[in-house]
């Protein structure tokens, strides 16, 4: 209440111009998360591949205005790879944490609404994934489909849903349940038909904001395999292959080569989290209004 | 037609039966009032009633027949919390839709106006959902209106209202309605005859001792 | 919370107990901030110039139909309204400001509510235990005996959970609960929903209880006859503020005592009176007028009631908002 009355009198003195209500300004880091990581991706296709091709005569060059980052020992420009890297991490986890999304909506529908057999044995699914260690069950899964993208995205695919098709099952249980389903039935509506329009409306904040908190989990796991050398091949420009390479270095003193990499990495993940906290925000009833 | 409960029992898992043997028969155009003390089972003969629960003993028949589970149900509830019994997604105006059409002389008989048809549930009180469920449980294929505990929540005035309304039309359709109610002077105002729901092994909490 | 006040206006004048007021409410106004399509705000009034007070040994009934805004006076009161909530007016305890941090102090101790069900406890903690954590000072055990031994409540139903108390039970627990630490103002937000009539005389014999002892008890219901049952004052919500306040015994016959047209309406509309309602409905906030907020269903209705809201004034030993009072 103080924070508000405190914003509401600031309204009246005319030194303030402009003042963001609660939605407009989780609105706008929203829009300007997705602005940033949309221009990273623009950027890694409008820039040439010629920067990140050997030039043996800028070889170990620390970071400048015409390398921003530095380059490393055979000369390639580090911001290039990293921007490149970065936008096949976004590409990465978009198309993983998407996949994870669906499958969490499927199996938490279908272990809610088709019965004991079914639940029971997605349950099972879900603990069995749950129970794995998250890195281990994915370098497994990567490393039996073979090294390189397709075994990433599957592997991280495969193991981000557990989470989300618990969280899913239960919402469906218990909405499958409230009185205005049951009523539903008895206006002569179908199963089907009361999945889509009363019990999907409920799941869609989950999907949204499940789909966003996934991204960064997806990234850092695909960085991590790819950094311990399951994962996409050395010459793919990937954030992980980059930090991997750059350990031998930092000990001749070319700390350039994994520390912007790597807080760029770091900056993204993050956005992306605050964009699916501000999301929650927005659509949890309790703090819409604030 | 008549709704016909036939020796029907039921208990929730291995919990002692909240009735046994319990028989009633409710006529269309009749009015029937059911008592009973708070724990005994009353809303759960309401959902027998309505179909939302199965009796594990006995049965339920409608016209002779046993309940239809397909289809827009001609036995129909009406529920104590209006807020519960529509999805807060949904706008009024579909949630009043959702079994059938109604008119604009019914929603004006029951005091529903226009303008709240295109808010949502959080920006209505409890008075003007429960005329929404109650309209939405109306359509003309209704034969009868379970009315459990329906205005307990409600003021006098909003009470009065909803079951003047209901009382007229149960007239003109010839509705049987089954007034499920604690509030013996509403019971006593509006149903032509009462029925106690027998309480002998009913205490809820008697299986805890 | 901005609670504006000039501090000349409430200088103690009585101190000690017996207190002649107890809580004292005026010109309260409670408004919500919310969001419009997108991303307009506007500020929505839902309470407004509300006026009440109580004594200690007194029960005052606050009766409205939902949407009232009396669940709100409660939170106002307790100092739980949300975030976007904003509030002005004044709200005084023992004759003294009751401001946020204060409320903070002393809600739960001198000021407690008692809850409508059984789903305001914790659902996995035996009931007993429950009732220890609510403990203020002491030893919590000892109290919790003391206290379930006064509502009749015996160790075996201190070792179930919340789910297994029968009604009657539920509603000993929660009183035993609120009124552990001693409090002196307890707020009673519809005690007894959907009860059956035995358990509702009987919490409502408990609360009776407890202002004999010098306690005041606020009974906020929906429903008028629970509120006659017991209470001395009774004040009349509707669109977010009081109309009328009266003392309960007003209410008999054809309401012909009754001051306000919407109280004999309410009092004619009962089962066991006329069963005739007025028609119409109380305006949503977002609708709120200038003007007597009733005066759209009233039959006296004048230019002058549409002008502005009028002002309580006293008449024959209670009071009443309207210009056609009689």
């Amino acid at each position: 209440m103080n924070q508000l009355n405190h914003a509401l009198s600031l309204e009246e003195k005319p030194r303030k111009i402009i003042r963001f209500n609660r939605r407009q300004s989780t609105l706008i880091t929203i829009l300007s998360g997705l602005a940033l990581l949309t221009a990273i991706i623009a950027a890694s296709f409008l820039m040439s591949d010629e920067a990140i091709k050997t030039h043996f005569e800028a070889r170990n060059l620390s970071p400048s205005w015409q390398h921003f980052f530095g380059t490393d020992w055979l000369g390639r420009d580090m911001f290039t790879r990293t921007v490149k890297g970065l936008s096949l991490s976004i590409g990465i986890g978009l198309l993983a944490s998407t996949v994870s999304v669906i499958v969490a909506l499927i199996l938490g529908m279908a272990a809610a609404t088709l019965g004991k057999t079914v639940d029971t044995l997605i349950s099972w699914l879900v603990d069995v994934f749950m129970g794995l260690p998250h890195l281990v069950a994915l370098i497994l899964i990567a490393f039996a489909l073979g090294s390189g993208a397709k075994g990433v995205i599957i592997g991280v695919a495969c193991t981000h849903w557990p989470n989300l098709t618990r969280i899913i099952r239960a919402e469906v249980l218990q909405l499958r349940t409230s009185q205005f389903v049951q009523v539903s039935r008895h206006m002569g509506k179908s199963r089907i038909w009361i999945a889509v329009q009363h019990l999907l409306p409920h799941l869609l904040p989950q999907f949204f904001v499940g789909l966003v908190l996934l991204f960064p989990h997806a990234i850092l796991h695909e960085a991590s395999i790819t950094f311990l050398g399951f994962g996409l091949s050395p010459h793919q420009p990937a954030i992980g292959v980059i930090l991997s390479e750059s350990m031998n270095y930092l000990s001749v003193g070319m700390w350039w080569l994994a520390f912007f990499p790597g807080l760029s990495l770091l900056v993204v993940v993050r956005v992306f989290d605050m964009v699916g906290d501000n999301l929650r925000l927005m659509f949890d009833p309790h703090s819409a209004h604030e | 037609m008549q709704l016909e409960a036939k020796n029907i029992g039921f208990r929730y898992h291995q919990n002692p039966w909240l009735f046994r043997n319990f028989s009633l028969t409710l006529n269309s155009g009749e009015i029937l009032g059911l008592k009973g003390q708070s724990g005994c089972g009353k809303t759960t003969l309401a959902r027998i009633l309505a179909g939302y629960e199965k009796t594990l003993e006995g049965r339920i028949e409608l016209g002779g027949a046993p309940l239809p589970k397909v289809g827009y149900r001609a036995v129909q509830l009406v529920f104590q919390h209006p807020e519960k019994s529509v999805n807060p997604r949904w706008h009024m105006r579909d949630i009043l839709q959702e079994g059938w059409q109604p008119d604009d002389e019914l929603l004006a008989r029951f005091g529903i106006q226009q303008d709240w048809l295109s808010r949502w549930p959080n920006e209505l009180s409890g008075g003007e959902l429960q005329r929404f469920c109650v309209v939405r449980a109306l359509s003309p294929e209704t034969k009868f209106l379970i009315a459990d505990e329906m205005t307990a929540m409600l003021d006098a005035i909003t009470q009065a209202q909803i079951w003047q309304a209901i009382l007229e039309l149960a007239k003109e359709r010839d509705l049987g309605i089954l007034v499920v109610s604690h509030e013996k002077e509403l019971v006593k105002r509006v149903c032509d005859r009462v029925i106690e729901l027998d309480s002998v092994h009913l205490e809820r909490n008697s299986f805890i001792s | 919370m901005t609670i504006e006040y000039n501090p000349d206006d409430f200088k103690s004048t009585e101190i000690g107990p017996g207190y002649k007021s107890l809580l004292e409410v005026s010109d309260l106004s409670v408004s919500f901030v919310q969001y419009q399509k997108g991303l307009r705000q506007r500020v929505l009034k839902v309470i407004s110039n509300l006026d009440i007070s109580l004594g200690s040994g007194e029960i005052l009934a606050v009766v409205g139909s939902s949407g009232s805004g009396k669940s709100l006076l409660a939170h106002a009161i307790l100092g739980i309204l949300p975030n976007n909530a904003i509030c002005s007016g004044k709200i005084l305890y023992k004759n003294e400001l009751l401001t946020p941090e204060r409320q903070k102090k002393i809600r739960g101790s001198e000021i407690t509510l008692v809850p409508q069900s059984v789903n305001f406890l914790d659902p996995l903690m035996r009931v007993s235990a429950q009732v220890r954590t609510a403990v203020r000072q002491g030893n919590p055990e000892e109290a919790q005996k003391k206290i379930f031994r006064r509502y009749d409540l015996s160790e075996g139903v201190g070792n179930q959970y919340p789910f297994q108390l029968s009604g009657g039970m539920a509603r000993r627990v929660l009183i035993s609960a609120a009124v552990i630490n001693g409090s002196k103002l307890i707020i009673a937000d519809e005690p007894t929903p959907g009860l059956h009539p035995e358990i509702v005389t009987e919490t409502l014999n408990h609360l009776r209880e407890l202002t004999d002892e010098g306690c005041g008890v606020m009974l906020i219901t929906h429903d008028i006859s629970t509120a006659l049952q017991v209470a001395d004052k009774i004040a009349v919500f509707y669109a977010g503020t009081t109309i009328e306040i009266t003392p309960a015994a007003d209410f008999h016959g054809q309401g012909q005592a009754l001051r306000h047209p919407y109280t004999k309406a309410l009092w004619q509309s009962l089962p066991q009176n006329d069963f005739t309602p007025i028609p119409g409905f109380q305006p949503l906030p977002a609708n709120f007028s200038e003007g007597c907020l009733f005066a759209p269903r009233c039959g006296k209705i004048t230019s002058e009631c549409t002008g502005s809201l009028p002002v309580m004034q006293d008449l024959r030993s209670g009071k009443v908002r309207c210009h056609h009072a009689t």
